[in-house]
């Protein structure tokens, strides 16, 4: 990005900001099958890891008063279960199980990915489009399920005026079927967006090892830059694991009452 | 992106999320790692979580019943408390009225006695006054009589001792 602008000085700089995005295969096959245990695989069977971790071992106790473990796990429970009940409203609260996969499978992968040297799985729009895809099916599908053609209902803006509806009409068509780019595209690209700016700042920092003049200003001012993202990473991984249930959950609102 | 992965030339394949030869790989692990975690959420963790949500919802509603018909007891015992100390206060005034009464009727009757015997005894030292009164009186006779006789005598008269005693007698009255 800024690299021009510095000239010659950082010749000994290497920038490599996608490669924490490659996926690699991790016993020496030289090809990604379909089946190849790749990064992508450890880092997901992290994520089941910390999932069943947090979920599972830690609301082991049961306890009338629950231990701190216990307590993370109920309030993500609570937090998820109320949104959907709140969003969807009672007769969403089926599609609770679901949504609450999708947003603990993002939130820790988000999570994981943070950490030095991961993998994020969720910067990649394989992913997120195959999540986001797989909800504008689903809801497609319940939408008819449960409503028959009156879904369609959700695409006539009934408190518009007439002359405006069938316009109105055609815009909603559109911005349904734009829903699972933007609902993937959103994800993939805010988690690429601030690992590759962590990464663009981190080749910076060594500046000081190969220009001291110019490194003596550039190195401590990438190390805190690097911090800032960092902190502003870990709001955006909480954050975009909330918007992706949170859509969700208001697509499925669009299902199961398309009328306005 | 693309000036940078220009000035990174040495491997950056531009995108890796645009590689699509790893789109299948990612896909499959991605559809199992989901089916796990719903697998897992469905079947023990979020009956779980929600049984301990429900215990304890049920455990705060008993306590809270609980809690209130202990206080109505202790409202009841407060009641109980105050009417018992009523009656008591009452009985202590009934019996504080009765022992009074008691009291002054005692004290009638010992009062009464110590009058009869303060007349009584008053009767008795006036009958031993008088009776030293009449001694005295007597006394002073004789010795009148005695006075008379002797002067009479010594006068060179006789006098006969009726006389006198008449005299004396006379005189005494006075």
């Amino acid at each position: 990005m800024a690299t021009e602008s510095h000239g010659e000085a950082e010749a000994g700089l290497v920038f490599h900001p996608m490669d924490q995005f490659q996926v690699t295969p991790l016993f020496g096959a030289d090809k990604v099958e379909w089946f190849t245990i790749t990064n992508v695989t450890l880092w997901m069977g992290l994520t089941i890891a910390t999932i069943v971790l947090i979920l599972v071992f830690g609301a082991r106790g049961r306890a009338l008063v629950p231990t701190r473990s216990q307590s993370i796990a109920e309030l993500a429970y609570g937090f998820i279960y109320k949104m959907v009940e709140d969003v969807t409203g009672k007769d969403g609260v089926v599609f609770f199980p679901y949504i609450m996969t999708l947003f603990m499978f993002i939130l820790v992968a988000n999570f994981l990915g943070l950490l030095p040297m991961a993998f994020t799985t969720t910067s990649h729009i394989a992913v997120t489009a195959v999540m986001a895809m797989a909800v504008f099916l689903a809801v497609t599908i319940i939408g008819f399920v449960k409503n028959g053609f009156g879904f369609l209902a959700v695409f006539w803006i009934s408190s518009a005026p007439l002359i405006l509806r069938p316009i109105l009409a055609l815009i909603e068509i559109i911005s349904y079927f734009v829903r699972p780019v933007s609902h993937s595209i959103r994800l993939a690209g805010n988690m690429m967006a601030g690992h590759a700016v962590i990464k663009v700042f981190a080749a910076f920092a060594p500046l000081v090892l190969i220009s001291t003049g110019i490194g003596i200003v550039v190195t401590p001012l990438s190390i805190l830059a690097i911090t800032a993202i960092y902190a502003l990473e870990v709001l955006v991984a909480f954050i975009q694991a909330y918007v992706f249930a949170i859509l969700t959950c208001v697509y499925l609102r669009d299902a199961l009452h398309p009328h306005h | 992106m693309a000036t940078q992965t220009q000035d990174a030339v040495t491997s950056a394949p531009g995108m890796p999320q645009l590689d699509f030869s790893t789109f299948s790989n990612q896909i499959f692990w991605l559809v199992v790692t989901l089916f796990v975690i719903y697998f897992v959420l469905s079947r023990i963790a979020l009956p779980r979580i929600s049984g301990a949500l429900v215990d304890r919802a049920d455990t705060i509603t008993h306590d809270l019943a609980e809690a209130e018909d202990l206080k109505q007891r202790a409202i009841e015992a407060e009641k109980a408390y105050e009417q018992a100390l009523a009656e008591a206060r009452v009985e202590a005034q009934q019996i504080n009225v009765a022992m009074r009464a008691e009291i002054q009727l005692q004290l009638d009757a010992e009062l009464a006695k110590a009058d009869l015997e303060i007349s009584a005894r008053t009767a008795e030292a006036g009958a031993a006054l008088a009776a030293i009164r009449d001694s005295a009186i007597n006394s002073v006779k004789d010795i009148a009589k005695l006075t008379a006789k002797e002067i009479i005598s010594s006068m060179g008269g006789q006098a006969d001792a009726k006389t006198i005693t008449a005299a004396v007698t006379a005189r005494m009255k006075g």
